[in-house]
């Protein structure tokens, strides 16, 4: 039993990953003003990118790299769509998701011939597990040798850099002065303005980190996670993270906690499948995987306490006449 | 803060301003403007809603670049490009509307955009301490870890001071600094202003209201209509100058009007309140008749309850408290009744904007033109719109009222404001109503259709309509009201008859400044 | 009083067509990427398209389901709100359809069977879209997140029911069992047979009309009825909605409800028209696609029959296309299509203001 449970806990953290990625990058977006449900594009285009770049060079490293660059690239069309012309944020963001879906596929066949996969990749193609220090030496250990051997080593480093990028994150948005403003400027772009900073400057480094974040969300995706890229795996996750970040109220702790709360039912559904419970009986899958949704449609209508998120979220900034 | 350059020195202008002028698309908001501003004193601006002062402020701030003209800031021209330049120069703007955020420290609110370094950190322990010295020096006192939405309004301008204060402000203009401040607030307020004088702060203030000129400032200046029509020092001029320079002397519109004819009371509206989203009281206990067969005119400086009484009479906003009787219904906040049943009573609603409200500026001139009325049998059948009855009476109506051109199918948006109106008092008028609510009838409207209008609103009193018009021109009120009551910061402050009703008098009213004793105050 | 006016056909038709092609070069651009010639590619995919019978039928057989959803979009569009849940509620609506033709093909004749399903769509895909829309108007959640949501619930709550309830026994893949004849709408080359008219093989069928007589009932909802009349003014000017007494959250209900009827349609098509069974994700992204015809379509039934004959035609012509260029997939229509999406929605302030610049002229009215 115990070992089970460590065994959903570790699956909870390697499904968690993209999705703490990608809601993150959602948070640096969003809390600039910036509706973003294209991340599920973003995310889909650096995992294409990121495996077709690590088939050719053969380094998951360089498919990283390739990774972030489409997605940032995607991340400029919104902020250009956005920003600059002031367009739809969600219009802009279906239309990316749209582009993206089709590209992947498109550019994968040409590409690699593989009915638009890419080749499966194997060595340092692929971030690999890390065994950290002496986790066989202590995986006898009763209890705490099982939570380290199994359930903290034994990752790839983007799920380490996913969880590192939580602190960072708040670091960056409570505790500096682009955070300051990042935050400002989602709740009241004339106050930034009259200050004398920018609106469209911050938004623009906003939209850039959040591309990263996805391409790093991506990235994992098809070169950690699996073994090269296939159509459409990104699978709702660029949603589910949406759906993690209003669940979060857009703060990087508690986002994190509801990325990890969709981890978990993600991975106790594959683990209930033709279960019975003892008492209930079986539970569907379909029951605990659509949960995430219902909870944050929940969460929206004031059921579950407030979703409040950035004031001026998905309004062009205009100087208004006096 | 740099402040060797600053003279004491009176002849030194803080601020001099030559030939500014702007535009936005067809309307001259500013108009050749010049203006001294002598340092180390409070520079009153006033002018009515619409005259171009915030404008004019924002120009100096940076906000907006000046068509023409240029900016002297202590005898130095600059080009301000943005707030970053006006910030650098020295200037420092409180808006009327706070550019605060809500969810942020007063600390994190003043540090924005002057943070001290790359980490909040660096800059924060300056930062307090920094503030604690001007609080001292200017009596401003505020929690600055207080979380600036749960602040009152007073207290959430006073971050606004510190805040233009803190990036070294020797120049700082408030834009109607006490619309949303209680009368001790305001007295508070310029309590500061004077110890920023003090300090060597030149202030620029910016109101409507005549006693708070008279209050605190050294000299004013008064804007009309985009341009600076006076220069006073404040304490030669007085009340009534200020105000007949405000409002201006036009030519008096003549309307010929015979005796009213009037008959019952239509409605009665008793201790009308509104309180608004942000718990400030809009309508203070605003009791009236409307009798038949009268005009009865509302002045005052726009901004003091006018729009709010029309939007609660003609059932748009809820009331909060008091009771409407009409058509032998009583209308509480209990008991309401929204904007189509109040049509149906029989009561009509020109409104006072009628690009946000009066119309769908996308929608053609037929359809505009039944906006309200749209369930009426007239425009529909069964299932679809009567259109061809649509547009004949649209035709037949702009044959009526002289809409030009009279096309019904051209979109509302490309009519003259005047063609506008005439299509939105037309749609209103011709339902026959009991009860008509006319607000700004003649804005934006040119001088020709002006006095169609007014002749249509006499013909209508003296069809035997109730109808109350509320307008910010006094020549308008005075040529056409029967009875004219003076709304002054949400509540009605005085009533004469339209017959006694002079500039001077409504003007004092208009500024809270009349006794019965028929002076200032 | 003087203002700018700009002539109606630069904003209905050339701003809208210059927007189409930057989108179709951007597609140009992809294929010549590929090493393909982009003006041989749209070769075939007009000859695809449009060269034969059969490849008509299947052009207006795709242009059926994304009249259902560009109508969808459009609806909601109109009234200011946006219904990206085409997707879900096109899904339920084919569940609603489904469900009555499971129950009642071995009892009941066509005649009774079309109209209910018709019916049934609706009522299911409004069903779909009253939740967000009821949460919008009354408590101001988020209508393009929860529609979102709905999808994803809609997409497991069919797994589930396919699954557990509806599969058929001994069937591999989660599909029901094939309807009886007398609930499968009738193919049109059926229809055209007896007369001696060849129209080629395809899965056109007479929902094809029932996707006409939709834009013309949306077109005269719109722009003919007092209610249209609310729609718009809600859509256009909330404030002076108010001021004319109109229920802001109403109205936002009952246009969701017809959003959502209308994208149940599709189900008709799918699953009383082609498939004949119920199956799992039918609507291939038709909901999403409708956001594109919508956009290109200008929001008039007008425009979205023709948004969706060419996206139908993309789609029909693509898979010609996969066909005789072995290196490109159908996928690409896909990429033009968000293509379109991006410079006639999000971008389309990027020309706009500038083309306008040089056919104002100022007129005095």
């Amino acid at each position: 039993m115990f070992e089970t449970i460590i065994l959903i806990l570790d699956a909870t953290l390697r499904v968690s990953t993209p999705l703490i990625l990608a809601a993150l990058a959602g948070l640096f977006s969003e809390r600039s003003g910036i509706v973003d449900i294209g991340l599920e594009g973003k995310m889909l285009a650096g995992a294409f990118a990121a495996a077709a770049a690590a088939a050719v060079f053969g380094s998951a490293w360089i498919g990283l790299m390739f990774a972030i660059l489409a997605s940032v690239a995607l991340a400029l069309v919104h902020g250009f769509a956005c920003i600059t012309h002031r367009g739809d944020h969600i219009v802009s963001g279906v239309a990316i998701n749209t582009i993206v879906a089709g590209l992947t596929v498109t550019l994968g066949l040409d590409w690699f011939d593989l009915g638009g996969q890419t080749p499966a990749l194997s060595g340092d193609g692929r971030f690999t597990s890390i065994t950290l220090p002496f986790a066989d030496a202590l995986a006898d250990v009763p209890v705490m040798g099982l939570i380290y051997s199994e359930l903290i080593s034994g990752h790839n480093i983007l799920v380490y850099l996913a969880f590192a990028f939580v602190p960072a994150t708040y670091w960056v948005v409570y505790k500096t002065r682009f955070g300051l403003r990042l935050r400002a400027v989602g709740e009241n772009p004339h106050a930034v303005d009259t200050a004398g900073i920018s609106v469209a400057f911050v938004r623009y480094r906003a939209v850039i980190i959040c591309g990263i974040l996805c391409g790093l969300a991506g990235a994992y995706l098809s070169t950690a996670h699996n073994a090269g890229f296939l159509k459409d795996m990104s699978a709702g996750k660029g949603y589910m993270a949406l759906a993690a970040l209003i669940f979060g109220k857009w703060r990087p702790v508690p986002v994190l906690l509801a990325c990890l709360l969709f981890g978990f039912l993600d991975a106790v559904a594959v683990r209930m499948q033709g279960v019975a419970l003892p008492g209930i009986g079986e539970i569907p899958v379909q029951a605990i995987e659509v949960l995430p949704y219902v909870l944050t449609v929940l969460l929206l209508a004031g059921f579950i306490g407030k979703a409040v998120g950035p004031k001026a979220i998905g309004k062009p900034y205009v100087k208004e006449r006096a | 803060m740099s402040d060797e350059h600053m003279s004491n020195d009176t002849h030194a202008y803080a601020i001099e301003l030559k030939g500014i002028s702007k535009r936005f698309g067809s309307v001259q908001a500013n108009k050749d403007i010049n203006l001294q501003v002598p340092a180390g004193t409070v520079h009153g601006i006033i002018g009515e809603n619409g005259a171009g002062k915030s404008t004019l402020m924002s120009i100096i701030y940076g906000f907006y670049e000046a068509d023409t003209g240029s900016i002297e800031v202590d005898g130095q021209s600059l080009t301000i490009r943005n707030s970053q330049d006006a910030i650098r120069a020295g200037i420092g703007m409180v808006h009327q509307h706070f550019m605060l955020v809500d969810t942020f420290t007063v600390l994190e609110n003043i540090i924005l955009g002057a943070e001290g370094g790359a980490l909040l950190k660096d800059g924060v322990a300056g930062a307090r301490k920094e503030l604690k010295r001007l609080e001292q020096e200017f009596n401003l006192e505020v929690d600055v870890d207080a979380v600036v939405g749960d602040l009152p309004v007073g207290l959430q301008q006073r971050v606004e001071i510190l805040k233009a204060l803190y990036r070294g402000a020797r120049i700082l203009i408030l834009d109607e600094p006490t619309g949303v401040l209680t009368p001790q607030e305001a007295d508070h307020l310029f309590r500061i202003l004077h110890a920023l004088k003090e300090q060597g702060v030149t202030v620029m203030l910016i109101t409507h209201k005549l006693r708070e000129i008279l209050a605190s400032t050294d000299n004013v200046s008064v804007m009309r209509q985009g341009q600076m029509v006076a220069h006073r020092v404040t304490k030669e001029t007085s009340k009534e100058e200020l105000a007949e320079l405000m409002v201006g002397k036009k030519v008096r519109l003549k309307v010929d009007k015979d005796v009213p004819k009037i008959g019952e009371t239509v409605l009665k509206a008793s201790d009308l309140t509104f309180v608004d989203g942000q718990g400030v009281e809009r309508l203070k206990r605003v009791s009236l008749e409307l009798r038949a067969g009268e005009i009865v005119g509302i002045a005052g400086v726009s901004g003091n309850g006018q729009s709010e009484l029309l939007n609660v009479l003609s059932g748009i906003t809820p009331m909060s408290a008091g009771e409407i009787q009409f058509a032998g219904r009583t209308i509480t906040a209990s008991a309401p009744c929204n904007a189509a049943q109040m049509r149906e009573l029989k009561m009509a609603h020109v409104p006072e904007d009628r690009h946000k409200m009066g119309l769908v500026t996308g929608f053609e001139a037929y359809e505009a033109a039944i906006l309200g009325y749209h369930d009426r049998p007239d425009y529909n059948g069964s299932i679809l719109m009567n259109r061809k009855a649509m547009l004949a009476e649209c035709e037949e109506r702009m044959a009526a009222w002289d809409v030009r051109p009279p096309n019904p199918h051209l979109k509302t948006a490309n009519f003259s404001g005047g063609n506008q109106q005439k299509i939105v008092i037309a749609r209103e008028v011709e339902q026959n109503p009991d009860v008509l609510l006319i607000g700004q009838p003649t804005r934006g409207v040119d001088i020709g259709a002006i006095e169609n209008i007014h002749e249509q609103i006499v013909k209508l009193r003296d069809a035997g309509k109730a109808i109350l018009l509320v307008s910010v021109e006094l020549d308008e009120i005075m040529a056409l009201s029967d009875r004219i009551m003076v709304m002054f910061d949400g509540a009605v402050v005085g009533e004469v008859s339209g017959a006694e009703a002079n500039e001077q008098t409504l003007g004092l009213m208009m500024a809270n400044a009349w006794n019965e004793e028929g002076a200032a105050v | 009083m003087s203002q700018a006016k700009v002539p109606v056909w630069v904003n209905v038709g050339l701003i809208p067509l210059i927007n189409i092609l930057l989108a179709f070069v951007v597609s140009a651009l992809v294929i010549l990427a590929i090493g393909e010639n982009p003006i041989e590619a749209a070769g075939y995919l007009v000859y695809g398209a449009f060269g034969y019978d059969e490849g008509i039928g299947y052009t207006l057989y795709y242009a059926t389901n994304l009249i259902f959803t560009g109508l969808a979009v459009s609806v909601a569009f109109k009234a200011g709100l946006f219904n990206i849940g085409g997707e879900g509620q096109a899904y339920i609506g084919g569940l609603g359809v489904g469900l009555l033709c499971l129950w009642l093909d071995a009892s009941m004749p066509f005649w009774v069977i079309a109209p209910l399903a018709i019916l049934g769509a609706f009522i299911f895909g409004a069903a779909w879209a009253y939740i967000p829309a009821y949460l919008q108007a009354k408590r101001g959640s988020h209508i393009v997140i929860t529609t979102i949501m709905f999808n994803f619930i809609a997409s497991s709550l069919m797994v589930y029911l396919m699954v557990n309830w509806l599969k058929e026994e001994g069937r591999m893949s989660p599909a029901s069992r094939i309807f009886e004849e007398n609930a499968w709408m009738p193919y049109l080359y059926e229809l055209f047979e007896p007369f001696g008219i060849d129209i080629g093989d395809s899965p056109l069928n007479l929902t094809f009309l029932l996707a006409l007589v939709c834009c013309v009932l949306v077109w005269g909802l719109i722009w003919h009825t007092r209610w249209g009349y609310q729609l718009r003014t809600v859509g256009t000017n909330a404030t002076a909605a108010e001021y004319a007494g109109i229920d802001n959250s109403k109205v936002t209900i009952w246009v969701m409800l017809i959003s959502g009827g209308l994208a149940g349609f599709v189900g008709v098509n799918e699953i009383m028209g082609v498939n004949h069974h119920l199956l799992l994700n039918f609507t291939a992204g038709y909901g999403f696609a409708g956001i594109a015809v919508a956009l290109m379509g200008r929001n008039h039934p007008i425009g979205i029959v023709l948004a969706a004959i060419l996206f139908g035609a993309l789609y029909q012509g693509g898979a010609e296309l996969a066909f005789e260029m072995p290196s490109i997939t159908p996928e690409i229509v896909v990429v033009i299509q968000g293509l379109v999406i991006l410079f006639s929605g999000a971008l389309e302030n990027m020309l706009k203001g500038k083309i306008e610049a040089l056919f104002t002229r100022p007129v005095t009215a």
